[in-house]
């Protein structure tokens, strides 16, 4: 439990805006470099607050899987960072770079340092998956159309595709392909950041378990961050680093698995060890208390 | 040679006998991507003669997808002349991802699209033609399915959807009284200032009545309003139905037992039904009011001698004319405008497609029906 008492101290003394909020132990010595900073962030919609000054960090190359009950403002934050939500309060820093303070070519900058797959996977309908993919990347670079094309086919075979669905029309693809190509694209500029909206509701729990060890391999090999929303609680289980947990408008708890299960916060308690947890927590080795 | 002295910065080839070392350098990513391609092309095409090829990775410092990938293309290029190609140096950070790239398969050329360019010139000419008669036949089908629905509805009257006449009525036709008013108005001005204008030169002042009288009851009037309802209540049409398409409501409506036609085709065509003619005549006596105002204002044509010339100059038969055609133009615009709203695919250019379809398919067709029309009357002398 050693490892637990910096951040108890932090609360006792009630300054640390990240109470509770057990930093990613990253895979290199010392701190880890936090990528995604939000700070103090205020969102409403007429009267309704949706985020009550939350805080929330990203460390670099770390997965976080983050979650909250349905309406809970997951998205909402997540749409907060990427700046598609007006925010009444707080900062957001990417890549240490204030995102309200910067330019428009500092935005854009960092723009192209982040991929997004959006829930519905949001292809552009009018063009083909490998006009899909090769979209951004002709906005950005400069290639030759046999270099696009080589570089369209090999990232729809990293996210488990293949040439043959170069020509298809978004409105032609599948629920899971539909996913794979929004990854593919979200994917096109090696970005250093992916931000994944429940990147496996609507696929089968054999696609979404596939989906799952996509991610852990893509990060892995292109040596991502990856900020997951997600309701999955095998794809937090599996591949997940941290957790971050979000109710009541505040991330009341963000660290591994197991102090997850060990929380005694009451919809932790539901949500964790609820009767669709159960094949979750047996396959987690529970903390001994010692 | 600008670009061969850029490319050397990340790609130094030496060659001794039949053995190339090609030695990688600085960050192989994205920006470079296009001096790497370049230089890697040069390289391949300068040695096509040797037999084993080194790639020294050592002192490459980054290494993305891009540059993995052009990795990739090099030894590539070279094992398939039969080289032995071997990388070296490489940081093991990278080695899974250039496994992945390993696998990838390129296209086998297979798929060939646009080598035939004149040949699909030809072949979308024919197919067009071919798609008029499958819309008139599209027409014909809608035509069909509205009688069958209207009768199922006739039979049993509780099960038509009356809220949604009303909504459909309140929007083709309430919502378009303000703009119809307008621009009708306004046709009226225009018809009779340039019919003062040219008449006055043979003292012909008077006959202008007769002209703005019979044009705008006859032909002009509804003409008008069914170019302005096809362009803004056809288009919403068809945008409605298409979107409903695309996001499977319709299909949902089919699997729960419902006639998407008796749904939601039905009301909007009967709303258009009951709207344009009331339309019409709100138009045409708009379009009266504002020919009177011209003589009167422009050519000095009081507006008693106005009305009573008007009286003398037009039947009962000229009102008429313009009123009975009305609702077959109405029908006509409906179901142009629904038959492109099933029509719509999945994509968001198809759903602008067949909307301009609709809008100017039912423009011609009005038109079309108009001339029709005037050949009818004429020869049953109305």
């Amino acid at each position: 439990m050693a490892r637990i008492s910096p951040t108890a101290a932090a609360t006792s003394n009630g300054q640390d805006p990240l109470a509770g909020q057990i930093p990613f132990k990253g895979n290199g010595a010392g701190t880890p470099e936090v990528i995604i900073e939000a700070r103090d962030i205020v969102v409403g919609f007429g009267d309704r607050l949706v985020l009550n000054h939350t805080n929330l960090n990203v460390y670099r190359g770390e997965i976080l899987g983050f979650v909250g009950g349905s309406g809970a403002g997951k998205s909402v934050l997540m749409r907060t960072i990427i700046g598609l939500i007006p925010k009444r309060q707080g900062t957001v820093k990417v890549f240490g770079v204030d995102m309200d303070a910067t330019s428009d070519a500092g935005r854009r900058a960092v723009e192209r340092r982040w991929g997004i797959l959006f829930q519905q996977g949001a292809l552009f309908s009018s063009l083909t998956v490998k006009e899909n993919l090769q979209f951004p990347v002709r906005e950005y670079l400069n290639l030759s159309q046999k270099l696009l094309d080589e570089l369209a086919i090999a990232k729809l075979e990293m996210v488990g595709l293949d040439a043959s669905a170069c020509d298809k029309y978004p409105s032609e693809l599948s629920g899971g392909m539909t996913k794979r190509v929004a990854l593919a694209r979200a994917l096109s500029l090696d970005p250093e950041i992916v931000f994944l909206d429940e990147p496996t509701s609507g696929l089968d729990p054999i696609g979404a378990g596939e989906f799952d060890t996509l991610i852990a391999t893509l990060q892995r090999t292109l040596g991502l961050t990856v900020f997951m929303v997600t309701h999955d609680l095998d794809s937090l289980h599996t591949v997940c680093d941290r957790i971050a947990v979000l109710a009541d408008g505040k991330v009341i708890s963000a660290g591994t698995m197991e102090t997850m299960l060990a929380s005694e916060h009451p919809w932790m308690r539901a949500y964790f060890h609820g009767k669709r947890s159960r094949a979750v927590e047996h396959a987690v080795p529970q903390p001994t208390e010692s | 040679m600008n670009i061969r002295v850029n490319g050397e910065k990340f790609l130094q080839d030496t060659v001794q006998g039949d053995r190339l070392t090609l030695s990688g350098a600085g960050a192989w990513i994205a920006i470079n991507a296009h001096t790497l391609e370049v230089a890697i092309q040069a390289i391949s095409r300068r040695y096509p003669a040797v037999k084993h090829v080194v790639i020294d990775m050592a002192r490459v410092e980054r290494l993305d997808t891009f540059g993995a990938w052009l990795l990739e293309r090099l030894t590539r290029v070279f094992s398939a002349r039969g080289c032995a190609t071997d990388v070296t140096g490489l940081s093991s950070d990278y080695g899974a991802l250039m496994s992945e790239l390993r696998t990838v398969k390129l296209d086998d050329g297979s798929r060939r699209t646009g080598s035939q360019s004149l040949f699909y010139a030809f072949a979308s000419i024919g197919e067009n033609i071919a798609s008029v008669g499958g819309s008139l036949l599209a027409i014909v089908n809608m035509l069909g399915a509205l009688t069958m629905a209207y009768a199922r509805v006739l039979t049993r009257p509780r099960s038509f959807r009356f809220t949604s006449l009303v909504h459909q009525l309140d929007n083709v036709a309430w919502r378009a009284v303000p703009i119809i008013l307008l621009i009708t108005f306004l046709i009226g001005c225009i018809i009779a200032q340039q019919g003062l204008f040219h008449f006055r030169k043979f003292g012909a002042d008077v006959y202008v009545v007769d002209m703005v009288g019979i044009l705008v009851l006859r032909e002009l009037g509804v003409l008008i309003v069914c170019i302005m309802v096809a362009g803004r209540s056809g288009s919403a049409y068809t945008a409605e139905l298409g979107s409903m398409k695309m996001r499977e409501e319709i299909d949902a409506l089919q699997t729960m037992g419902f006639d998407p036609v008796e749904v939601l085709i039905l009301p909007r065509i009967l709303a258009l039904l009951i709207g344009v003619p009331i339309l019409t005549f709100l138009g045409s006596m708009a379009a009266l009011y504002g020919g009177g105002l011209v003589c009167w204002l422009y050519g000095g044509i009081d507006p008693e001698i106005f009305l009573s010339r008007l009286k003398e100059s037009i039947a009962l038969n000229t009102f008429e004319v313009g009123m009975i055609k009305a609702p077959f133009m109405a029908l006509v615009i409906g179901v142009v405008a629904s038959v492109e709203g099933l029509a719509v695919k999945g994509s968001a250019e198809s759903l602008g497609r067949q909307t301009t379809a609709s809008v100017v398919e039912s423009i011609f067709l009005v038109i079309v029906m108009d001339g029709i029309f005037a050949i009818f009357f004429a020869s049953i002398g109305m």
